[in-house]
């Protein structure tokens, strides 16, 4: 196992712990955007270049701006973007929950055999992706893009309805 | 103890769900708390890249396809939940989970 990868998600789960451990809800979010990154330097790694791209474009371009313009939205006052840590009530039963899961995981993963071929699969080029997408995979594009269509145009409605003057009447 | 790359793989992404799903519980800011589901959502993408790649029988693409689609729910799930985060504290003033507990305005 080379030492990249080994960096990678170090790198990736530490920016990511971090990033749900802090109280600036700021540079919470800022650190995620590394993680993402991170991940998206797995999938080149991995040779999924297609897959990486994407990643980058969505996650760390436009997912994070959303991020960010949420945070700012939300904050309470205009020089303050704290938040109150998680209280000891909340913390330990998902400590206690995420070891479990994360025990249960490992147990079953280093626990079960699983047969990998040592050659790398072949390099899937954009075009085949086009091709694919296009061919086999066409309802499934058409449902993504109408579903996806639905659910920004509906983000919209959420977000842009102000509180009515009078109730039931959205302006 | 023999641990191949799918294994190692498995466990990166094992350890990216944990990390949000701890965070998704134990927060009770909901930004912060949808950041937790997004961080669980990659991890399983990662997931389906490994088996892409070192998987006993590479199909063609197959593995960065489920990724492609993947991506784009969770795309939408980010806005949606953004959106009513947005909107909880226009009507609340407020995120913490513990306050929000109106749908209606």
């Amino acid at each position: 196992m080379s030492l990249a990868f080994l960096l990678i998600a170090f790198l990736t789960v530490a920016t990511a712990a971090v990033a749900m451990a802090l109280r600036n809800l700021i540079r919470s979010a800022l650190l995620l955007v590394a993680s993402w990154a991170g991940i998206a330097a797995f999938y080149l790694w991995a040779g999924a270049e297609f897959v990486a791209f994407a990643q980058v474009l969505v996650y760390v371009g436009a997912i994070s701006m959303v991020v960010l313009f949420a945070v700012l939205l939300t904050r309470p006052s205009r020089d303050e973007a704290e938040v109150t840590p998680a209280s000891a009530g909340r913390l330990l039963p998902a400590l206690i929950t995420g070891g479990a899961v994360l025990g249960v995981l490992v147990g079953a993963i280093v626990g079960s055999p699983l047969r990998t071929t040592a050659k790398p699969p072949p390099p899937v080029t954009v075009r085949e992706i086009g091709l694919q997408l296009m061919g086999p995979h066409a309802a499934a594009l058409v449902v993504v893009g109408a579903l996806l269509t639905v659910a920004l145009l509906g983000a919209v409605v959420i977000a842009a309805t102000s509180r009515p003057a009078d109730p039931g009447e959205p302006r | 103890m023999n641990l191949s790359p799918l294994h190692l793989c498995l466990l990166f992404s094992s350890a990216l769900f944990c990390v949000g799903l701890i965070g998704a519980l134990s927060r009770s800011n909901a930004i912060l708390v949808l950041l937790g589901v997004e961080l669980m959502l990659n991890a399983g993408n990662i997931n389906l890249i490994a088996f892409w790649r070192y998987g006993p029988a590479p199909a063609e693409g197959t593995g960065i396809l489920f990724v492609l689609f993947a991506i784009a729910i969770a795309a939408a799930e980010a806005a949606v939940g953004l959106a009513l985060v947005i909107a909880v504290h226009r009507h609340q003033r407020n995120i913490r989970l513990q306050e929000a507990n109106r749908l209606r305005g």
